[in-house]
Parts: C-alpha cells; structure tokens; sequence
C-alpha cells in the first residue's frame, strides 16, 4: 500500500522509500527509515499536504511525495 | 594579561531552540552580518564570561551536513574551514534521534563537540527519560541539559564548552559510526590515498574526507581538484570506482546506505540512553492543530490572523505616530526660528526633515508588523502557514515554503527576497524573488494610509486591506503565467517538520522586530536621505523664477493693510493679527505650489503627464511616482512637498481634496503604487539573490507595465460604471 492511500488516525510501518536522490536523503534525514512506524495524523484542509508522526515529530508531505513511499501492516 | 579568546559555534536542527539560546547568551551584544558572498543572515555575538573572550557564531539551522542547500553548506564550511574551538550541538530533547543524526555527521569531523540537550522540560512532560552520562559515555561527548527559554543550564553549557575547548586530549576517534564492512573498505581505500597524495593540502579530517567522497558529495570534490590538481584526477577516479562498486553490491546510492547505517548506528545508542514511557501524553500542541489546521475553520483562522495583524499595525501604530508628528514639527519649528533665511536652511527643513521625517512617522507601524510576524515565526505557525497553503502555493507552481518570504515581503521585499534564500530549487526561488514585488510593502502603507483616509474615510480599512488582495491576486497570476512559460520544470521535495507550538519569549521577538527595523532604519539613513535631498534639489532649483503674480507685493499689502485696521480697533487685536497669519500663509503656499510647478521637477512632471493622464493621475502625482523609485517612502513626502501642504496629515489631506482628486484616481494611483517598478533597494536584492541583470530589468518592466494597465482598468471601467 502507498503512504498516500493511507487514512487518518491509521499506522503503518515504512517498506520500501523510492523517489530520487534528494526527496530520499530528504526524508532520511527527517528519520523516516526503512521500519519506521507512521501515523497518519492528518490531511491539510485542501487535501494536500498530510502531516504524519513519526518518532513523535510531526512531518509534512506532499501526496505526491508519500506515492513514493510503501507502507505495509497498515491498521 | 591578555584575555584567552575562544570561538563556539552553535549547531543544530531548526527548531531546536538554538536561537533562543544564542539570545541568551550574548543578549543585545549581538552583531547581525551576512556570510561572505552570500545573503545567508549570519549572526555573531561577542561576550566575556569566566575569564575569556568568547565570540558565539549562531550557525544556520540544519538537520545534517550534506550540502543541499545554502544553508547546511555555510554551516558545513564553517566548521571544517574556520575549526572553531568548539561545536555546541543544540539537540531538541524530544527528538534525540533525529538530532543525534547531525551530530553523528559533526563528529565526523575534527571538531570538538558537546551537546546540548535542549528542551528538557518539554522532554520530561512528553515522558521521555534520557540517560546523559550513559549518552556522553557512549559517544565521549559532554552533555548538558538546558532549558533555553527559562535560561537553564546556559551557565554550566558554556563552562563545559570552555572546559573542553582547553582540554588537550584528541578527539576520540574511536565513538563514531562505523558502516558495513565494504563500505568501510572503500572508505579506508581512499582515506589511505588521501593521506598518499594529498594530506598535506587539505585541512580536512581524511577518513571524513573519504566518508564524503563515498557520499560523491560535490564540494568536497571540488575543494580537492582546487587544492591538488595533479593528484586530484585519481583520487576522483577511484573514488567513482568504488562508488559504483559499491552500488552494484548494495543497489542503492552509496550516500543513501550511509545514512541508513548512521541512523542504525544511532538507534543503538538510542536503546540505551532514551526511555519513553507509553502513558498518554498531553501534547498540547497536537490539540491547537486540531483548531488551527482544522479542516473547516483553519483557512478561516489564518485570514483572520493576517487580518488583525494590520488592524494591529494600524491601531497600535497611530498612537507613537502622533508623539513622533509632533517631536518632528516641535524641532522643525524650533530650527524655523533659530536658523537664519539660507538656502542651507531651506534644504534642512524642507528636504531633510520635510523627507525624513515623513518616512521616521510610519517607523511604529513597520515595528508592529515585523513583531507580529516575528510572533508567527516564534510560536511555530509559519510552519503551519506553509501547511495549509501548499496546495495553493503549488498551484502557482510555487512550494509551501514560498508564502513564508512572500509573506515577509509585505514588511520589506528586501529581507523577504533574503529568506527566499530557504528555498532548495533555483526554478522555486527566481519564481518566488520575481513574485514578492507583488507583495505590498509596509513602505507603500504610508502612501495607502494618505490616500484611502483622505478620500474613502471610514472604510479606509477595508479598502487598504482589498488593496493587499489585489497584490496576493497578481502573485497568483503572474506565477502561472511564470511557470508555463519562463521557469519550467519539476518540484523541489516539500517535506517539511511541523515544530510543536511554542510560547514566544519576549526578548527574542524584540531581537527578531529590531534587527528588521534596523534594516528599514538603515534604508532611511542613506537612500532615503540621499533620495530627499535630490528630489528637493529638483524641486528648489532653479532659484531664479519669474511668478505670474507678485506675491511678494501682496504680502506687504495685506500687512499693511491689517496694519491700519488693527491701530484703528485696539479690541480685536488677536483675532486680526490670526486673520494676518492665515491670508499670508495661503498667498506663501500658492507661492510656492508655483514655484515647484516651475522648477526642474515640475518640468519634468508635466513632461510626462501624458502617460499618467489615462490612468487618472496628474503631473504632481506623477512625480510622486518617480521619486517613489528611491524608496517608496518619499511618495508621500514628495506629493507633500508638490501639494504645498505641511507635513501635518490633515494639510496634505485637504490639499489632496482640493486638487481635483477623486476617490477614483487615489484608487487608480493606489493600484498602480501596489503594483509598479519595486525600490532602488529591492531592484538590488533582485540582481543580487538571482545573479541576473537581465531578471533585474525583466521585474522592473513586467510590474511597470502590468501596474500600468491595471490602473487603467480601474480608472477608465470606474468612470465607464460612473463612480
């Protein structure tokens, strides 16, 4: 499943994180591994960007950003 | 005895608290610069404390020391270029890992670093337990727990930092991350070269020199190929070899394994130090997004913000405005009597005063907006501000991050230009530099101010306020228009943190609001100053003009004339000689309205009208408009000045009314000021932040004609419609 068809208030954790070089690093350096457990704590009121938490900080992404992120375990 | 002088640089993730910390240390001694060659604010702090001189460097905010953008490469560079004494890595207490992940990179380098884990309280709230001797063991760091906003531990951090700077002992190589073993043999490959061909030319620790070659990190390429051109080529040849060795074994880029192994790394570490406790937290923070980035009432709320924030700069602005009005006619009055007739006397007060004090009165107005901004940027909103708007801002074809400049350039398009510098993607941030003239700033306000309360009254307000929309209206416009046909192209990463909420300290919003200030203060000081005096030159000169009425005569006559009737009728005297003052006062000021329509200005004025005329605006006003190409300031003082009017607001109020103004043209001439050629200032930033002149001329004619064509919109639909 993609990050971006998860719901809000749904968890999951981090499979595989594709995109390019910089979005990558980008989001490594946010600590958003591999493993990771994401929660979902919201979609911006236009539907786009979402704010997710992980390791207790709150991260923004583009829709188009989480598409390249799989998650699996979602519950 | 000569003091012992040290350098610390403060490190660490934006929102760490690094700021507030610098705050507290060096208090109002602190030095606002830029780094060299670059627009990046660079802030620089000098105290004495324990018996040493130490100069505190506020380092970028960064979350690693890749060089992605402008920011983490100064910070980068500073620490392996300059080496300061020591590092202080400010951690966020309740993000220790991520934290942990720059410091792992710092300790990478040569540099001594000690940590400071900021934020503790908040931690502790959060049930976040962490072991700092278990930690400062495990990594051969110091650690000091600080609170930055209650200043906290600030004492014990320097003195560990001083201690450490004068310790002697190496820095520990052995705590730092080790990767996998290929990576770690390609790493010791060229670290071994390095040491061969080049050691002596390059300052640089060699195994982190090697780590970044590994990671293909480009400057580091480029600093070798600068330092040893013959020995260069085969490092970087066998740096690529193993590079792609190293993806054929891993199927990833190299930097990406490494950065995936540091964070193992640290998860280790994390283990062992960090206890969170599973019990339900109160975050406070979570719950004021529920409201503030709600999916009904969010929008509402942030327009309501942005709303009161100029209901505040005007209502709280008007009260020092009027203690500075009268402190400037107080001097004006008191040089009037003391100096005797000269032209000396003439260029003080009705070019220097005249012009600067027209623009030193709108200074509380510019305070109160760059404080309210400065509480939207301290509490964490901003972030949120980037949040709801990105899907609007992306629209345009610009990045969330895009509306926090914009958003400054209503203070001053200057700074704002500046912090389009937080942009990672050139297309991003040309799109965004060339935009923000579109936003209305607070040097226009005056001009605003002047005319919407002298022709619309009570809802001056309002129709300010649907002035700044018309700005945001034609930033959306010209984005599009932008992005499909001069700056196409793919998006930078949006990922973005949304800090938690915090209560903004005072000090620190008052250090934010000053530095500003300082930089509208500074404008004043020399554009400005230059600018009234060249627009009163070609208002005063030549000196030699023929009237077409002897008002002098006048004068005399009508002198004489009160003369008589005051000797005739002893009872009257005071109300006769105040009849005196005002009939010489009006033929003084048609006087002088003739002089200036004579003079070099207003000769180049009426040159010109033609162009102004369709859009509703008379040569005065035109005239206005030119000088506004200094700084938008003198606006209002120039038409004060080919008004004839005092610098009290309601002389230029009535002057206004009576010449032949209509709400229609002062709409015309506000779109137009909204709209036209940005300030010699922002002209300058624009050349310096996109390194074109070619930019440069671009935004100056597209704003020009589109301001242009815009008035004469609403001037000739407006009197289509018969307003």
């Amino acid at each position: 499943m993609l990050l971006s068809e998860m719901k809000e208030g749904q968890t999951g954790k981090i499979k595989n994180i594709g995109g390019n070089g910089a979005l990558h690093r980008r989001i490594l350096e946010m600590g958003i591994l591999k493993g990771s457990e994401v929660y979902i704590e919201k979609y911006a009121p236009l539907k786009d960007p979402l704010e997710l938490i992980v390791k207790g900080s709150h991260i923004s992404f583009r829709v188009e950003e989480a598409s390249q992120i799989t998650v699996d375990n979602v519950k | 005895m000569e003091r012992k002088k040290l350098t610390i640089a403060l490190a660490g993730n934006p929102n760490s608290g690094k700021t507030t910390i610098f705050n507290n240390i060096t208090g109002s001694r602190q030095k606002v610069g830029n780094w060299p060659g670059v627009t990046v604010e660079k802030k620089e702090g000098n105290i004495s404390r324990f018996g040493y001189d130490l100069t505190i460097i506020d380092l970028p905010g960064t979350y690693s020391l890749t060089p992605f953008s402008i920011e983490e490469i100064i910070a980068r560079d500073f620490v392996v270029e300059e080496c300061p004494d020591v590092v202080i890595d400010i951690i966020d207490a309740s993000s220790l890992e991520r934290g942990l992940y720059l410091a792992t990179q710092l300790r990478e380098t040569d540099c001594k670093v000690i940590f400071a884990l900021n934020m503790a309280d908040l931690a502790k709230t959060r049930g976040i337990k962490i072991n700092a001797e278990k930690l400062s063991e495990l990594l051969n760091v110091p650690v000091v727990f600080t609170v930055g906003n209650k200043n906290e531990g600030i004492d014990a951090l320097l003195e560990a930092a001083i201690k450490l700077a004068e310790s002697s002992s190496e820095v520990p190589q052995k705590r730092k991350v080790r990767y996998n073993r290929d990576i770690e043999n390609s790493i010791s490959k060229l670290q071994s070269l390095i040491e061969q061909k080049i050691a002596d030319k390059l300052s640089y620790n060699t195994r982190w020199t090697a780590i970044k070659l590994v990671e293909d990190d480009e400057i580091v390429k480029k600093r070798i190929l600068d330092n040893a051109r013959d020995s260069a080529q085969d490092i970087l040849n066998e740096a690529q070899s193993q590079r792609s060795y190293l993806k054929h074994c891993f199927g990833d880029e190299p930097e990406i394994i490494t950065a995936s192994e540091r964070y193992g790394f640290i998860a280790g570490i994390i283990k062992e130090v960090h206890a969170a406790s599973n019990k339900e937290r109160v975050d406070i923070s979570r719950n004021i997004d529920l409201v503030l980035t709600n999916r009904f009432i969010g929008f509402p709320i942030f327009f309501l913000f942005i709303w009161a924030m100029f209901q505040a700069t005007f209502s709280f602005g008007a009260y020092p405005m009027e203690w500075i009005d009268m402190g400037i006619g107080l001097i004006s009055s008191g040089l009037d009597g003391f100096l005797p007739e000269s032209l000396f006397k003439d260029l003080l007060l009705n070019g220097i005063i005249a012009g600067v004090g027209s623009v030193i009165i709108f200074l509380p107005n510019i305070m109160v907006l760059f404080f309210c901004i400065a509480i939207f940027e301290d509490t964490g909103y901003m972030a949120r501000v980037a949040f709801l708007m990105d899907k609007i801002m992306h629209l345009i074809g610009l990045h969330g991050k895009s509306f926090i400049p914009m958003l400054m350039g209503f203070g001053c398009n200057v700074p704002a230009i500046m912090a389009a510098r937080t942009l990672e993607s050139e297309k991003d941030r040309i799109l965004t530099i060339l935009i923000i003239p579109f936003m209305s700033c607070s040097a226009k306000l005056p001009i605003y101010i002047v005319l919407a309360a002298t022709f619309f009254g009570v809802k001056a307000g309002n129709v300010i306020f649907s002035i700044y929309l018309i700005g945001i209206i034609f930033s959306i416009i010209t984005g599009r228009l932008f992005r499909l046909t001069i700056l196409t192209g793919a998006d930078a990463p949006f990922v973005m943190e949304l800090p938690p909420y915090r209560v903004p300290m005072l000090k620190s919003l008052l250090i934010h609001m000053w530095d500003r200030s300082k930089m509208f203060f500074k404008k004043m000081g020399g554009i400005i100053l230059i600018g009234s005096v060249v627009v009163w030159a070609l208002s005063a000169f030549p000196r030699n003009i023929e009237y077409s009425f002897d008002y002098h005569g006048e004068i005399e006559k009508i002198e004489s004339s009160y003369e008589s009737e005051i000797k005739a009728d002893n009872v009257d005297n005071k109300i006769l000689k105040k009849k005196k003052d005002a009939d010489i006062l009006e033929i003084t000021r048609a006087q002088r309205a003739e002089q200036v329509e004579k003079s070099y200005m207003g000769r180049i004025g009426k040159s010109i009208s033609p162009l102004f005329l369709p859009i509703g605006i008379d040569w005065r006003g035109g005239v206005a408009l030119l000088t506004g190409f200094v700084a938008k300031e003198i606006v209002v003082s120039t038409m004060a000045v080919l008004y004839a009017a005092e610098e009290e607001s309601d002389a230029l109020k009535n002057a206004l009314l009576s010449s032949g103004m209509t709400p229609l043209s002062a709409l015309s001439m506000m779109t137009f000021v909204l709209l036209y050629l940005p300030c010699l200032a922002t002209v300058a930033a624009i050349k310096r932040e996109t390194g074109s002149f070619k930019l440069m001329f671009f935004s100056i004619a597209y704003n020009t004609s589109v301001a242009w064509f815009i008035a004469f919109c609403v001037y000739q639909g407006g009197k289509l419609l018969g307003a």
